[in-house]
């Protein structure tokens, strides 16, 4: 099958300061995808430019073969920035029908959609408050809530168990699991927990711009030599400098 | 449909946000009612010292309603001591008059009056000495009429029409800005880019969400200076209100744009001395034919000269649609101008 995204040869610099240089990368229809790598690397800026948020300065960036940006494929990308960009005067349930009827579902699928989001994050019993009212878990998943509301073919995460205690985060990743394998999602999610970039299929480091090393968890490990997966990391950003 | 999710998530933030609410459509009325109160107090009779004067001199100047309190000597000091507005005395015929002048008008209208009361006195003694001269002398009424306007015209009266466009233009400027403002610093602006809404859509979601709240704003704020004020108004209320709806439009989309340029709340109110205060000085309060060249170019890239012109001509000369198109179109083409400028402005966020 096609990748389901390629980004090639992209660069990018704020203000002549370089923040992602000839990045690389493949991502496999059905792949969970993992981009680890400390805060302030390009992590947030990569994948803004996979959603096409953001201009390239030079390459190339497509995403189910289509050249990004592209308006109509933001229809089959589910995006969950790294700050809860939610409207907190409004209670979580308005929030996700907002988003619902920019993705143009109809009423019904927007019902069904919704009522499936919420329960898959917990909030159910919280849909009639208003997000003001919300701690900063709740917040975090209603933003995860609102990036699965049209079924998006390819999840893009930036950070997305930040502040989530770690029952939740257990039962969030293994619902991403589950989108993966029996819906055939395509995942992105950024990080910088160790543990969770151990169980993506697929993991690039990226450190100063640069992706400084790929590969599934294990050929890591046994690239490196290492038991753990952090040694890794520190070895691979070791080598680099 | 993505305009009108965006319009109803306006309107629900807007309804729920009941201070701003109060802001736009209360606050306005406010003012307006204390300027009118301000510009319709009575003025108070001068108060007058005198030394020395015959008593037919003063009978005149209480008939001229002036306040007159007679001193056996008196200096500069008394007038300030006793707070008098001017102190007038008699030397072997010749009249004198000291004018506080801590307030200018005050001080040129006490004058006016004297002089005035002075000189009839003086004719009136001259008739009695050699009536020979009454017959030349009989004043004739003039007969006075307006262009604009009637006798009871007062300052508020012409400076009102542009009060309301002011204020109209004042508070639409600020919410707005601020509204779209707050989509920029809590980021839903940029999550609102990762899904597939225009930015057409975004910009004409905005005018039409906040413009509606614009359209009621300029409605209350009309009909409440027409029919609670009574303020003047000559020509038709739907000009007039057609003017405002213009006006808040222009005001609408430069809020939204200035916005773009601000990272704050406090940010934006700084465009306020610099996009709005000025606006003020062009709207047509103070003359624009006396100010200098260079001047009087400028009020012409502030909208408020052309709304403040139009609505002045409508509200108080009665001037019809046809003779203020050319301010109505100077005021589409500003708000075509920052419509345009706003969806480029969009363009920092994504490109489509």
């Amino acid at each position: 099958m096609d990748p389901a995204i390629r980004v090639e040869q992209v660069s990018k610099s704020f203000n002549k300061k370089p923040v992602l240089r000839d990045i690389d990368l493949t991502i496999e229809t059905g792949q969970l995808y993992g981009l680890i790598g400390p805060s302030g690397a390009g992590k947030t800026t990569l994948v803004k430019m996979i959603v096409g948020m953001e201009k390239t300065d030079g390459g190339t960036v497509m995403v189910l073969d289509e050249k990004m940006p592209n308006l109509a494929m933001l229809q089959n990308i589910g995006y969950m920035a790294q700050s809860d960009a939610l409207y907190t005067e409004l209670t979580g349930e308005e929030n996700l029908k907002f988003f619902a009827s920019l993705y143009k579902l109809k009423k019904d699928v927007q019902k069904q959609r919704i009522a499936y989001a919420a329960s898959l994050v917990n909030l159910t019993g919280d849909l009639k408050k208003r997000v003001a009212a919300y701690s900063g878990g709740m917040k975090r998943r209603l933003s995860l809530a609102i990036a699965l509301i049209q079924d998006p073919k390819i999840l893009i995460l930036d950070e997305p168990t930040v502040g989530i205690d770690p029952e939740l985060k257990l039962s969030i990743w293994n619902e991403l699991l589950r989108l993966k394998n029996e819906d055939g999602k395509t995942i992105i999610v950024t990080t910088h927990v160790m543990d969770e970039a151990e169980r993506c299929d697929f993991v690039a480091m990226v450190r100063d711009g640069r992706i400084i090393t790929s590969g599934s968890p294990q050929e890591l490990k046994a690239m490196y030599g290492v038991e753990r997966f952090d040694e890794v990391f520190l070895q691979a950003g070791g080598k680099q400098s | 449909m993505r305009v009108w999710a965006l319009i109803k998530r306006i309107f629900r933030q807007m309804l729920r946000d009941k201070r701003t609410l109060a802001l736009m459509f209360v606050a306005p009325l406010l003012i307006l009612t204390l300027m009118y109160f301000l510009f319709n107090g009575n003025t108070i009779d001068p108060k007058l010292g005198v030394v020395g004067m015959d008593k037919s001199l003063i009978k005149a100047l209480q008939k001229a309603d002036i306040v007159v309190k007679q001193y056996d000597t008196a200096s500069v000091d008394t007038i300030t001591e006793d707070n008098l507005d001017g102190l007038m005395r008699e030397n072997n015929g010749d009249l004198s008059l000291i004018l506080q002048n801590d307030d200018p008008t005050v001080a040129r209208a006490l004058q006016l009056k004297v002089n005035q009361t002075a000189a009839a006195v003086f004719q009136v003694k001259l008739i009695k000495q050699n009536p020979a001269l009454a017959g030349n002398m009989t004043q004739k009424s003039m007969d006075t009429t307006y262009v604009y306007g009637n006798k009871d015209t007062v300052f508020f009266d012409v400076l009102s029409p542009i009060l309301v466009g002011f204020f109209v233009f004042f508070f639409v400027f600020i919410i707005s800005g601020i509204g779209l403002l707050r989509e920029r610093t809590t980021g839903t602006l940029e999550r609102l880019m990762s899904t597939p809404i225009r930015r057409t859509e975004v910009v004409f979601a905005y005018l039409a969400g906040y413009g509606i709240f614009a359209v009621i704003q300029t409605i209350i704020v009309v009909l409440y200076s027409i029919h609670v004020l009574d303020i003047v108004l000559v020509g038709s209320i739907f000009h007039v209100i057609l003017i405002n709806l213009l006006l808040a439009l222009v005001a609408l989309s430069l809020g939204t744009l200035l916005s773009s340029f601000a990272a704050s709340e406090f940010q934006m109110l700084q465009f306020i001395p610099i996009a709005v205060v000025p606006q003020v000085f062009f709207a047509g309060i103070f003359p624009l034919e006396g100010m200098a060249d260079w001047l009087q170019a400028i009020a012409k890239v502030f909208p408020m000269y052309y709304a403040g012109d139009a609505l002045k001509a409508v509200m108080y000369k009665g001037a019809s649609l046809g003779d203020i198109t050319g301010d109505l179109l100077a005021l589409v083409v500003f708000a075509a101008l920052f419509i345009t400028l706003n969806i480029f402005a969009l363009k920092k966020y994504r490109t489509l």
